[in-house]
Parts: C-alpha cells; structure tokens; sequence
C-alpha cells in the first residue's frame, strides 16, 4: 500500500464518523461550531499519530496478554500531554471541549487503530494511518459543527450570516442527534451514487 | 511478533511503561505549568480590566474573601497612584438555569456599577448565553448604573432589569448575582467608612 | 433533600447519554433488544458505582495531596481497566449465574467512555444545590454516580423499546441502521429537554 493511500482510505473509505461509526461521544458531545468541532478533531489527530507511532515502535517488545493495558498507558500519556499544552496555549478552546479531551483515551477509534494497525504495521506507516484517521475524523467534525452551528446560530465559523433567530435546536443536545442521522443518510446516499 | 507472556515480563513490561510515562509527563507537566497559570492569571485579569477603570496595582495578588448573605464572594481592590478608583466583586450563583454562574462586577468608589463581566456560566446556548455581552445588550444594562435608584431585579419582579426574552431564569441568575456583589460593596464600604 | 435534587438532576436534567453525551457508543451498539439493554444497564451501574469508590478517595487521598492532578487522566483509565477485569474474574468465581448475565458486557465497559467520564466529573464538577458551588463529598459523589449510571440505564431501555417497534417498520434504505437510530436518539432528546431548568 502506498504511502499516500494510507492517509487517504482514513479520510472517505474508512471514515471513523460516517463509515465505522466510532468516537460518537466527542463527535455529538462537542460540535456546537465548526471550530469546536475542528479543535476536537485535531487534539484526537495528534493522540492518534503519536501513540500509534510509538505503540508500533514498542509493539514487539510487549508481552501479548498485557497489549491493551500497554496501548491504553501509553494513549493515556498522549492525551495527558494534550490535555496540558491546550490548558496552557489555548485556554478558552480547552475550556469548551472539558470533558471531552480526557475522554479521548476512551475513543475507539484511537485504541481501535492501534490495535488493527499500529501493533502490525512500520512506525511510519502507522503516524500516517494515525494521521489520515485523525484527518477523517476532524473532517466530519468540523462539517457536523458547520451544519449544526449553520442552522443553530446562523454562523459560518463564528461569522454571523443569517441575520434574525436561527432553529436553536440544532445547537442543542437533540440537535446532535438529528444532524448527525441525517448527514450519514446524505453519506450513504452520496457513497450509493 | 508479540513476546511470551509471563508474570515476570508482564509485570515489567508494564512498570517500565507506567515509569517513563510518568517520566514525560512530569516533564511536560514542568514545562506547561508555568503558562496555564499564566493562562489563568490572563484570563481573571482579562475580566478585571473589563470591568475597572484603568488601574496600576495587582488586584488579583491583593484579593481577598468576604462573606455575605451566607456565601463567599471575592473582593479584588484597583488603585491608581495609590488611591482607590474601584473594586471588583466576584460572585458566583447557583440560580443559574444551566448550574452555576459566575460574575465579575465593577464598582467605582461612589458606588455606581462600572462595567459587569461573565467569567464561567453554562446556560443553554442561544437562549441564556445572551448574558455574555458578545452575545446581546442585556448586560450592557448595568453599566454606568447605581443600584440605589436602580433596581437589581428583572421588570417581572418588579425591578429595573429588562429581562432575556425566554431566559427569565438567567437574566434572574444574573441580576442576583450582580445584587450580592452590590451587597458586599455595601458592606465593605460601611466597614471603611467605620474606620475613617 | 439534597440527594433528591442530585438524583432528579443526574437521572433526568443532565441525562447522562443524552444530555451529556456520554456512553453513545453502547448507546447505540447495544440497544437493538430490551434483553440485552438490562443486561448492559445492569452491568454499567455495578461498575460505574464502585469506580467512583476507588478513583474519589484516590483524587482526594493521593493526587491532590501530592499535587499530581495532571496524573489523573493515566490513574483513572488504569483503575477501571483493572476494576474491569477484576470483577470479571470475581464473578466468575462466586457467581456463575450473574456473570452469565453479565459477563460479555464487562469488557465493553473499559472503554465506556460513560465510566471514566463520570469518574473524572465527579471529582472536578462543582455543583450547587441551593449554596455556594462545591466539589462532592462521598458519599454525594456515590449517589450523583449511581443516579449518572440510572439515567444511562433508562434511556439505553426506552431506546432499545423503541428500536424494537422500528424493526416492524418498513425504512427507506438510506434511513437503515445507525442513521435512524441517530435521529430516533435525537427525537428521545428532545422528549428529556421537558426535564430540563426543574432542578
């Protein structure tokens, strides 16, 4: 497989949003704008690029019953560091993400990689799974944010472009839901053409 | 590819990770401290600023506790050239539609509400948030306002407030919160006014 | 009367899935029939509560005295992965019958993000109930917990009672799956929002 497709297959084919339908958590629980969405998407890309650049450095040296505690300590270790550089560089994004950064350790899509990919594959080709996943998930961060944020406040990335009262339901939780369900149905609509 | 499993290596495998993690991250822990304080220090000062008249001292390293009505508020004193040109009051409710709320108010020394901040505060999005003067006027209301012939209640309860269209309950939240520091303003300056 | 407002609050107000959006992913992976879903709630409530009793006294006891918070993240997952797999083979032990009930569950509970969330919010989230915003002593964080995992059991059963119904009806072919799963979450939301502003 060649590098480039490596990064891509993450971002349409095997899209962790759309396609897998991992990390629901953080995708509903944090795109009330396109840019939350967009900070939630690339914390959890540097998560996934690093710790599965180290897991596949580290993988053949670890004993095959304690793997998982192994990959889960060292994705831990990664999102701790984000979780200290965003406190200390962008306060405010951390702030609205809250719970959400420390909770990437439970996202599968991390642990789901680093056990399909990164326990198998060379370090560098793993940092590219990592990155392409991440990229895959930013991407359908940031659209679900937009739409959401588009409908629900009429703004496009913080710009106000539809003057008056927008349907304030979308910025609510069952909004989440709602627009998560019918992008997908766009998805499947779209990938069946 | 994967090693034999057994006590012995497990147990260190697993230590050996555990230690040089805790190893980085105190590292990385050293490294950032410094910033998130100053993060923080910004970002109390960012309010501070807001809601004072231009000042020379460090109110946030001369702030100090006061009770009133049973709760804590937070009192950070502003001089300019050494006299006193305003306090700030910090106050958290619990009124809150969403949980708690926490404002910064500004009064200058004769007791007239200089400008009013929103530190912390999760109220339903598009609804409450207008309290957050990016968002809508309705705090904008406060300032320049001396709660003695102002009313710090919303019109509904028969005060000088006028209410968030459909947030009742924060624009309630926020008057009380704004009352309680006119309360410890109050009650500080009779205790000054004691002494002279 | 504190612990009835945190119990309304935790069960109803801020529903853990659906409010909070915690614990989606079982949310919607393990919700196709009612069986499965008591099961899973089951299991959820057992381990949710007795990580609570470990990770609080830990926060309290160990990280904050040793002003090591940043090690939180690292200690908790640690914790429950470990809770995890302790109960699974102290079940199998002593009660082969409820771990029948319960044991395929178990291993999806680590990665719950609902456990470690809730862990992590207890002990950082200052509530108010009438006073001045403070952290929860135990015994309230026992409770707050408890009622946290509740709300995920209630929610995880009408849903699947719904799913069931939708198996019977005919959905156009895009809709199928998680789709309308999604968009009947979203309409189970919007029925929890009523709750919302009572506490």
């Amino acid at each position: 497989m060649s590098k480039w497709k490596i990064i891509t297959k993450g971002i349409i084919k095997e899209n962790p949003t759309f396609v897998l339908v991992l990390g629901m958590c953080p995708t509903l629980g944090t795109t009330t704008s396109a840019i939350n969405g967009m900070g939630m998407g690339l914390a959890t890309t540097f998560v996934l690029m690093l710790s599965n650049y180290v897991i596949s450095l580290i993988a053949g040296l670890i004993p095959s019953k304690v793997r998982i505690p192994a990959f889960v300590v060292v994705i831990a270790i990664f999102v701790t560091v984000v979780q200290l550089v965003m406190q200390a560089y962008v306060p405010s994004l951390y702030e609205t993400l809250g719970l959400f950064i420390p909770l990437i350790v439970v996202n599968c899509i991390v642990l789901g990689r680093a056990e399909a990919f990164a326990s198998k594959n060379k370090p560098v080709d793993s940092f590219l799974d990592g990155l392409g996943s991440g990229l895959g998930f930013t991407l359908a961060l940031t659209v679900l944010g937009m739409v959401r944020e588009l409908l629900g406040a009429g703004s496009f990335f913080g710009w106000k472009i539809i003057p008056g009262d927008a349907i304030l339901i979308f910025i609510l939780a069952p909004g989440a839901f709602l627009a998560l369900g019918y992008l997908m149905v766009l998805f499947n609509r779209i990938k069946k053409a | 590819m994967a090693r034999e499993s057994n006590f012995k290596n497990m147990v260190l495998t697993l230590l050996i990770i555990c230690f040089a993690g805790s190893a980085i991250l105190g590292g990385v822990y050293l490294i950032t401290s410094a910033p998130i304080t100053a993060a923080q220090l910004a970002k109390v000062n960012t309010a501070l600023s807001g809601v004072l008249p231009a000042f020379d001292n460090e109110p946030f390293e001369e702030a100090y506790d006061l009770e009133v009505d049973g709760q804590t508020v937070k009192m950070y004193p502003a001089t300019l050239d050494g006299t006193p040109v305003g306090i700030a009051v910090e106050v958290i409710t619990a009124k809150g539609f969403g949980g708690p709320i926490q404002v910064m108010v500004g009064f200058l020394p004769e007791g007239t509400i200089y400008n009013t901040a929103l530190v912390l505060h999760s109220e339903t999005p598009g609804l409450g948030d207008k309290l957050d003067p990016v968002k809508s006027d309705f705090s904008l209301q406060f300032k320049g306002k001396k709660p003695g012939n102002f009313k710090l209640a919303v019109k509904q309860d028969g005060g000088s407030v006028d209410a968030i269209t459909a947030a009742t309950i924060s624009s309630r939240a926020f008057c009380d919160a704004v009352d309680l520091a006119y309360k410890a303003f109050k009650k500080i300056r009779f205790e000054e006014g004691g002494q002279s | 009367m504190e612990y009835i407002l945190i119990i309304i609050s935790a069960v109803f107000v801020n529903n853990i899935v659906l409010n909070q959006f915690l614990g989606v992913c079982p949310f919607l992976g393990v919700s196709n029939k009612i069986s499965t879903a008591v099961g899973m709630s089951a299991a959820v409530v057992f381990v949710m509560t007795l990580s609570t009793l470990i990770t609080y006294p830990i926060q309290m006891y160990v990280l904050e005295p040793l002003q090591i918070g940043f090690m939180q993240t690292v200690t908790f997952i640690l914790v429950i992965a470990a809770l995890v797999q302790t109960v699974e083979i102290i079940l199998k032990k002593i009660s082969p019958a409820l771990y029948r009930a319960l044991g395929i569950f178990l291993p999806l509970i680590t990665t719950n993000c609902a456990v470690l969330g809730v862990s992590i919010l207890v002990v950082t989230k200052e509530f108010s109930f009438g006073g001045t915003p403070a952290l929860l002593t135990l015994p309230q964080a026992l409770v707050y917990t408890a009622a946290m995992a509740a709300g995920f059991g209630l929610a995880l059963i009408i849903f699947s009672g719904m799913r069931e119904q939708m198996e019977l009806v005919g959905v156009p072919k895009p809709f199928q799956g998680v789709p309308i799963a999604l968009i009947t979450a979203g309409i189970l939301a919007m029925a929890f929002m009523g709750f919302s502003g009572i506490v």
